[in-house]
Formats: structure tokens, sequence, C-alpha cells
């Protein structure tokens, strides 16, 4: 029978199928761990007198609490320093790789994992971090877990799951100009809705999906979690190949080739099941933006918020737009925005921050805004500096931070104030998300830099001609 | 993992669509490295206003409510993977959460930990928020061993699905970390060979 994509790494990862039920022993290539949902699993595998299975299968990083100001110095917020702590002493006690703070490759761990090489195609991949997702770019099933899931692949490299069903999303056709990878997610969301993949596993097919860059299909495969998705994948091609190729972890020589070999069979075949298969036009998507409290409220820029929602929803919506400040109907247009945010594990690279200077040089932002931009890793903060990208932005008044989560769920000092409105180019926009009472639109690079510039938000279109 | 066969109770409505976990506990309160203590900031920011003070008219701060179950609107525990959720719940005292559906993460979280997530039909859940509404005492019964969940006051009995080995895990207190430790040789095997390794 014709096989998925998926149903090719599933497979090629049951340990053993439990009889009487649907569940697999399902086989975990690589775990990346981080400070905020370790600190209880490494607890349970000492109370339960436990040994760390395969410690060399561990990557770990600290992102979620760190300040992205003078990392070099202690951490100041005392809760937060105790959890970074508390990670370096769990990882030298137990053996395993930590980029901490200061290490040449610290970052978010969904920018880490791609740029070192160490997420490959045909992998399994895992971590205690919903945005997980992000790996599958690289076809790979890749996958958020909880805090005990975290200590059972700690304990067993295995997780007992249930197969997810399969979903596919075509993209067929070109981008419009301006139309980036985060308006391509935000767009196939605001179709689903918040909840509309739950129990799937999606591929995302099509020209206008193979023609986007790593970056690009990285943004994609990372929101999927936002309409319910357990994960998402895009089948492996040169674009994968050719970035994976010469990073750290890469497979080398003789051995890179016998990779090449087996990753070349990573694809859907014709014929092969998907329980759902969705197909949208690139020429239907335009610049997208966000208007509510979770990230399947999002409208095109030059659209208006619906105004019709089903009287089953209208409870929700109208405690949604009572948080925004927003009317049924209005159009964002004109509306003015104290914040701009460029970063999180959804558009922190560096082909994030190219878009960004390349808008704003010779610009500058507006007086009502501030301009954060937080680059994924040192490495994409190096890559920054060496191509002269700090000294565009700092002239153009962003303030260029250290490497983090930051502002994406504040955790850590960057808080957006209650009742302030932010474009940010992270993942979720929910309720008190930035900060308790920070109003965020979600939206892509591009349209952060405009906004940034304009002080309010516009239509872009007169800027890409 | 307590164990887990019937339970009665009373239940706290929350009708809202689309809970994620960042209302269920927010990520300032993550800090913590040990498991106990997240109920007390169990819907921290709908709970309390910015001084700490409870805000009127909010299902946990009204003392018409009570009970072990938390029945909420459909695609409860949406959004970022944190146990700390499912944590913060049973810390407060939830034995089930009921809705129409449940995110993935969640509910597995919920599974791991000793809480039942529920699934019912949309329109059994809005009758759900009727009754309580009508009188926040009503008694539910959710039968684990019979998978069955019923109001007295009504007819019927509903039952509910659950994996055959996650309904023995919760009636057991036993977890996953048991089993797979239990698997090593199959693993062991497995990895010894694999014909594609990374």
């Amino acid at each position: 029978m014709a096989k998925s994509l998926f149903d090719k790494i599933w497979d090629a990862h049951v340990v053993k199928s439990i009889p009487g039920g649907g569940l697999d022993v399902f086989y975990i290539d690589k775990h990346l761990i981080h400070e905020v949902t370790s600190p209880q699993a490494f607890d349970e595998l000492e109370a339960r007198n436990l040994p760390l299975y395969r410690k060399e299968q561990i990557v770990a990083t600290a992102d979620h609490n760190v300040p992205t100001k003078n990392q070099h110095l202690p951490i100041e917020e005392p809760l937060s320093r105790m959890q970074v702590d508390k990670l370096t002493e769990n990882c030298q006690k137990f053996g395993v790789e930590l980029y901490g703070l200061g290490h040449q490759h610290q970052g978010i761990v969904h920018v880490i994992g791609p740029e070192l090489g160490i997420t490959q195609p045909g992998m399994t991949i895992v971590c205690g971090d919903s945005h997980t997702s992000t790996h599958g770019a690289f076809g790979a099933i890749a996958f958020g877990i909880g805090t005990s899931q975290v200590t059972q692949v700690m304990a067993s490299q295995c997780l007992l799951l249930s197969r997810p069903k399969r979903m596919r999303v075509t993209v067929d056709g070109e981008l419009r100009k301006g139309v980036t990878a985060k308006d391509v997610i935000l767009y196939i969301i605001s179709k689903l809705g918040t909840g509309g993949a739950t129990g799937y596993f999606v591929e995302y097919a099509g020209s206008a999906i193979r023609s986007l860059s790593m970056e690009g299909r990285m943004t994609v495969c990372n929101m999927s979690i936002e309409m319910g998705a357990r994960g998402g994948m895009i089948a492996p091609d040169e674009t994968t190949f050719e970035y994976v190729k010469g990073r750290k972890f890469a497979p080398k020589g003789e051995e890179w080739e016998k990779a090449l070999a087996y990753w070349r069979t990573l694809y859907s075949e014709e014929g092969a099941t998907f329980e759902e298969d969705l197909t949208y036009f690139a020429e239907d998507i335009a610049p997208m933006i966000t208007y509510g409290t979770n990230p399947g409220m999002g409208i095109a820029l030059n659209a208006s918020i619906p105004d019709n929602v089903p009287v089953s929803e209208k409870v929700s919506f109208d405690k949604s737009l009572k948080y925004m400040g927003f009317q049924p109907g209005e159009s964002l247009l004109g509306k003015e925005i104290n914040y701009v945010f460029i970063g999180s594990c959804t558009n922190s690279r560096i082909e994030d921050l190219r878009t960004v200077a390349s808008f704003v040089k010779g610009k500058h932002k507006a007086r009502n805004v501030e301009a954060i931009i937080v680059p994924g890793s040192k490495l994409v903060e190096k890559q920054a500096i060496e191509e002269g990208l700090d000294k565009i932005l700092a002239e153009a008044g962003f303030e260029l931070r250290e490497p983090g989560c930051s502002a994406c769920l504040a955790m850590n000092e960057d808080k957006i104030p209650a009742g302030a409105y932010c474009v940010s180019t992270s993942n979720r926009n929910f309720e008190g998300r930035q900060g308790p009472g920070a109003r965020t639109l979600l939206a892509s690079p591009l349209v952060a830099a405009i906004t940034a510039v304009e002080g309010k938000i516009v239509d872009i279109t007169q800027y890409l001609n | 993992m307590d164990k887990f066969e019937v339970l009665r109770s009373a239940a706290v409505p929350l009708p809202i669509e689309n809970i994620d976990t960042d209302q269920i506990i927010p990520a300032r309160f993550l800090k913590a490295t040990s498991r106990e203590g997240f109920g007390e900031n169990l819907f921290r920011d709908w709970r309390y206003d910015s001084e700490g003070s409870p805000i009127e008219g909010f299902a946990l701060n009204d003392s018409r409510y009570a009970g072990k179950i938390l029945v909420a609107g459909k695609n409860f525990g949406c959004g970022s993977s944190r146990e700390h959720a499912a944590w913060a719940i049973y810390d407060a005292g939830f034995k089930v959460v009921i809705s129409s559906y449940f995110a993935d993460i969640f509910k597995g979280n919920a599974l791991n930990n000793g809480l039942l997530p529920l699934v019912v039909s949309d329109e059994m859940l809005q009758r759900l928020f009727v009754q309580i509404e009508k009188d926040p005492k009503t008694e539910l019964i959710v039968d684990l061993p019979a998978q069955e969940f019923y109001v007295p006051l009504w007819e019927e009995r509903v039952s509910f699905e659950i994996d055959p080995y996650k309904k023995e895990c919760l009636i057991n207190g036993y977890d996953d970390i048991d089993f797979l430790v239990n698997q090593k040789e199959a693993i062991e095997a497995y990895e010894n060979n694999r014909p594609w390794a990374y």
C-alpha cells in the first residue's frame, strides 16, 4: 500500500505495538530539553532511582527564562536564576550536553537544533515544548510533550503513543509579493480554527510550500500546534539537504551519502491515505494579522474583523474582542501600536532579521513604538553582526537583544504592559501571553517592520512596488 | 499517582471555548522546580486582578460552585504543552475535566497525572452548563470502571471512551514510566537491529 511520509517515519520507530489497544512503544531519536519543563523530570528519575537511558541523545539549552540583556552577568530574577542553575546542575550530574547561557551555541531550542544540524530528515524528535513541531520542516516527526513524558524518554528513550490521524494541507501556486511563510500559516490556521487539526499530524505540500526556504518551512511547521495538530512536517528535498549539509552535527563523508540515499526515500507516495486532505491556493493568501486572543482569529491586513460569528461562539468571541479593545466589523488599519517584537521560535532566524533590516534600512521607527529584536540564537546574533545588520537596526531605532524566548511568553523581564498593543512575530496571542493585560497582534517580520516604522497598522501594499 | 474509580461530585462550570494553558497557568508561574503548589495560581489572571483581589463573577470565586469536576467549553487545554496546567487543576482539587473536546497534549498530560479528561457531545455539554447554572449543587457521577457518566437527576447514562491501557493506569494508579522501563529488552533489540540509526 502506498505510504505517506508520516507513516514511513512512524513505522520505522515502532519498537512494538501493544496488543488489544491502539498504543505503540515509539522510539525517540533526539530529545531536546530546557530549563522550564525538565527539572521535575530529572527529580522523578532520581526519586525512582532510574538511570538516564541514552544521555548522548539529549541536548539541553537555557532559553525560556533567560534575560536578553547582559547575559554575561548573573540572572537578576531569583526564580529564573534558580531554574537555569538547576538545569546546569542536572546536566552536570547526568552527563547531558548543555548549551547554556554564554555558550556559543545557546539559543531557542527550536532554532539551535536545526542550525547545528542536530535536526535531520527521518528523525523522531521530542521536547517539553509544544513548538517542537518546528523540526518537522526537515521531514522529521517532531512534537511537544509534557514533563511526565520527558521523564519517560529519559528513562527509556521511548513513549507510549497512539498513532495520530493524517492530514495533508496543500498550498499550490505562487505567493504574492509581500506574502511570507508566516502569512501562509496564519491563513491556514484562520481557515481551520484553533482546534481544527486536533488529533492529526499534518503534512504540508504543494508548490508554494516547496518554494519556501528552510527558515520559511520552519515557520510554517512551528505553528502547527496552533490549530491543535500533534505536529507538522514537510518532505525533505534539495532545499533541505543543502541546508543540513556541512552543519556541525550533520553526517559527513560516506555517512552523508548513506544518509542522503535514505532521506531521498522520505516522501508521500502517490495514493497514500490521508484522513483529511485540504488544498489552498497561494494567490488567495494576503499579508495576515490577528485581531483576537487565539491564533485562529486572523484576517488579511486590509480586511475587517468578522461581525457574523455563530451564536454558539459568541460568548468567547465577545470576551476576546473586549480584551483586545476592538469592535466586530471594524478594520485594524490605522490602529496605533505601542510595541513591535521580532523574535521567538517562529521568526527569529537570520532570514527574518535580514527581512527586517532590508526594510528599515535608511528609515526610522515611529516615536510611539518601542521595537525589540531578539535573535533566536548566539549563532544568529553573530551572523547578524557579521552582516552589519546590527548597525542598520540600531540606526533605525531597533534594539537588538541577546537570544532567548523573551517577550513571546514573557517569562523573563521582557513584558508588554497591560493594555498596550504589540505587533509580534511570535506564535500566540493568548490573553496575557506577553504579560498580564498585554494585547498581541501576530504578524510576519515584514508586517512587523513596516508597522514599527509607521507606528500604526497600514496596508503594506504601498511598500511592495 | 492516586487511584481513580467512581467519583460523585458537584461541578464548577467554565462555559468558555478554547481555554488555553496560558490561562490555566500563566507562564510567569512556571518557575518552580517541583510539581506542587500550582493550584493557587490556577486561572490566575481570570481569578484575581492585578492587586490580587478575587474577580467577582469568575466561577472559581463564586461561592455557589464547588466540587471536584470542572466543566469547560470545547477545545480545552490548547496551546503550550506545559504539564503545569494539569498539575494546577489537580492541585486545586479537581479529578475530572469535562469538555466536548480536548487538545491532545493536555489530554495526555492529564491522564499522566490522575486527572480524567472526559469527552461528552457538544449538546450534552450545553445541557450540563444549563443544569449547573440552574442548580449548582447538581451531583454528577463519573464511573471509570463502567466508563459511564451520568447526572442522577436525569434518566440516561452516557458512556465515554478511554484507551483500555490508560483506564487500567488510572484505576490502579500506574503510569507509563513503569510500563516503559519494563520494555528495556525490546527497546535494546530495536536499537541493535535498526537499518538506519542517527
